[in-house]
């Protein structure tokens, strides 16, 4: 069993808060992505789980076993690497096999998970070769295998496909999903990428400034964003904002539209929707088209209404001009509220 | 517009010709006089001295076998070797982990510490060999191939250092991390997956230790007196030897060093930036 507890972590490098007291449970066997922009601490806390990076204050436990004072060779971990980190002086063989060989595993077990490994990542081809040879892909693929070979209890990743080619990026996410899914491994994947995040997770944590804003399944992410920051990041084209005013009774003010919301006595509050949760062409609310970006499925649709930027997603086959004023209704139950002090949604 | 271009393509010309120029002129600077040691060297005592020279020396080599049985000369040779084989182990031993620690880890007073290397360069000899000969002398390191070897080491270090720097930063430090995430402690990756990479390198600035040794005359005069090195002792006993012998010792300390430099030169051009970054 390999759970994995963060208690309490925070990481400070000189003056700068790289991370503010971090709490966060990932349970045996989950896949769980840290989401963020750079510099939101989320590699620092890859880090700190792998003990590359030495926390401030907090514990971490992985299983029973409290690791944070421990090297990362004791900690049951493998890692993969950005720049994928294959050793330039060893074929792919003896790469693979170099973690199993520090273990002491006898040779014909290395043989038998370097080849399983191997064959797993379809590089059976390539065991005689040095990664001078390889493509970028490829080494990618000897990285993984390297970490799958030690059966670890926790595989971290960390950003492991920003450095492919959008194609080969967007095989190599189902690839490793399976792959991963079926080698009984608790995963922390690091990205930057909202559709690696989206596509492969089973639950979502979104960091930013240093602290975990949301940890969710991607679904719920996408749908209930718990802050500002999820909406405007998640997503794409993100959440429209718009401020609403209060009009009393749990009514308030969108625009010149009024829209019934939560009951308080804030003044204000942020009123929220994406793009595709509006129906065109009927309602109260009317947006200036701006620019149209079609996108085949769909066209993109960039208005204004006032003085505040409005996106709006409509059917390819809609005939919309540039300059035209639409009508719009955003979906009762896809409305969002958010409080303008806390950031927080309501 | 084709009077623009045709001005741009003539400024091109010119820097290449200039190029050119340039090149040639500091080849010369430096092969020329290297040229005349060894065309002098292959000549007889009167080619030597007469003038005009001939153009093909009548490659003799009567004054390298003079030299080779010269009294003292291979003594003076095989003291070199050892004094400079010692300043080769022990610049590398001290110097490559200094290198390392200056790439791999933060610490206050780095900078200043990498400039410091640098100014040991700028501190001049003369003034510390006096006090360091009368310390070796009561120490009973006077005379001694490692005295001198010591000195020569002090000599050696900050290239040691500064070359030993720029090789372990070229090398990624995921491939150190992944090590230890693969079982690996720290000396366990660096034996397995730093060392075998920065070996060529490591080689090469050991080598360069080894000439600094081989071409210092002024400690060596200075410190030794029965264990002259090769440069020393030539300094002491071709004063007023003959000229063709004169360019016989030039050749037998000018070739061992070219020797090197060509063999080490992708390491020079990378300790100076030129090369890989």
């Amino acid at each position: 069993m390999a759970e994995i507890n963060i208690k309490n972590v925070a990481k400070q490098f000189g003056k700068t808060h790289a991370l503010h007291s971090i709490d966060m449970t990932i349970k045996h066997q989950e896949f769980v992505v840290l989401l963020g922009a750079s510099g939101c601490g989320k590699t620092t806390l890859l880090r700190i789980i792998a003990g590359l990076e030495t926390a401030t204050s907090g514990e971490v436990w992985i299983g029973d076993k409290r690791v944070d004072g421990l090297a990362p060779k004791d900690r049951g971990i493998a890692m993969v690497f950005q720049n994928y980190a294959v050793f330039p002086h060893l074929t792919v063989y003896e790469n693979i096999a170099f973690g199993l060989r520090m273990a002491k595993l006898s040779e014909s077990e290395v043989e038998r998970r370097v080849q399983r490994t191997a064959s797993l990542m379809h590089i059976e081809q390539l065991l005689k070769r040095y990664s001078g040879q390889l493509s970028g892909g490829q080494r990618q693929r000897v990285a993984v295998s390297r970490a799958l070979a030690m059966e670890p209890d926790v595989i971290l990743m960390d950003e492991p496909l920003s450095n492919l080619d959008a194609l080969l990026r967007m095989e190599m996410r189902a690839e490793l999903k399976s792959v991963l899914a079926e080698s009984n491994t608790t995963t922390i994947y690091v990205t930057h990428d909202q559709v690696e995040a989206m596509s492969m997770a089973d639950r979502i944590a979104i960091m930013d400034q240093g602290q975990i804003v949301q940890a969710d399944s991607p679904v719920e992410i996408y749908r209930n964003p718990a802050a500002h920051f999820v909406g405007s990041f998640i997503g794409n084209p993100p959440m429209n904002f718009l401020s609403a005013n209060n009009a009393g009774n749990g009514q308030w003010l969108v625009g010149n539209t009024t829209i019934a919301g939560p009951q308080s006595d804030k003044p204000i509050l942020e009123f929220a929707i994406r793009p595709e949760d509006i129906r065109v062409g009927e309602g109260s609310m009317t947006v200036e088209v701006r620019l149209l970006e079609p996108l085949g499925s769909h066209t993109l649709l960039a208005c204004r209404l006032g003085d505040t930027p409005f996106r709006v997603i409509v059917d390819s086959d809609r005939a919309v001009k540039v300059g035209e004023t639409l009508a719009i209704d955003p979906i009762a139950e896809r409305i969002r509220w958010f409080d303008p002090d806390t950031q927080l949604a309501l | 517009m084709s009077t623009a271009g045709g001005r741009v393509a003539g400024n091109d010309r010119l820097a290449h010709w200039v190029f050119i120029a340039t090149t040639v002129v500091l080849c010369g600077w430096v092969l020329v006089p290297i040229w005349l040691l060894i065309s002098n060297t292959l000549s007889t005592a009167s080619e030597v001295n007469s003038f005009p020279k001939p153009v093909v020396p009548s490659l003799n080599t009567e004054n390298i076998q003079f030299f080779l049985t010269f009294h003292g000369a291979g003594n003076a040779l095989w003291n070199s070797i050892q004094v400079a084989f010692a300043t080769m182990i022990m610049a590398i031993s001290v110097g490559a982990p200094a290198g390392y620690a200056l790439s791999r880890f933060d610490f206050r007073g780095k900078n200043a510490f990498r400039v410091l290397v640098l100014m040991t360069r700028a501190f001049p000899l003369p003034l510390l060999a006096l006090p360091m000969a009368i310390l070796f002398i009561r120490v009973g390191l006077d005379d001694t191939v490692i005295g001198l070897a010591i000195v020569h080491t002090t000599l050696a270090l900050p290239f040691a250092v500064l070359i030993t720097f720029s090789l372990f930063s070229g090398i990624p430090i995921e491939l150190e991390e992944a090590a230890w995430t693969l079982g690996c402690n720290r000396l366990q990756a660096f034996r397995k997956v730093i060392l075998p990479l920065v070996l060529p390198g490591l080689a090469a600035s050991a080598i360069f230790a080894f000439v600094i040794s081989w071409n210092e005359v002024f400690a060596a005069a200075v410190l030794t007196i029965e264990h002259r090195t090769l440069p020393a002792f030539l300094l002491q006993s071709l004063d007023d030897a003959p000229l063709h012998l004169k360019f016989a010792g030039g050749t037998m300390l000018v070739l061992p060093a070219l020797i090197f430099i060509f063999l080490v030169r992708k390491y020079l051009f990378a300790m100076w930036g030129i090369a890989n970054r």
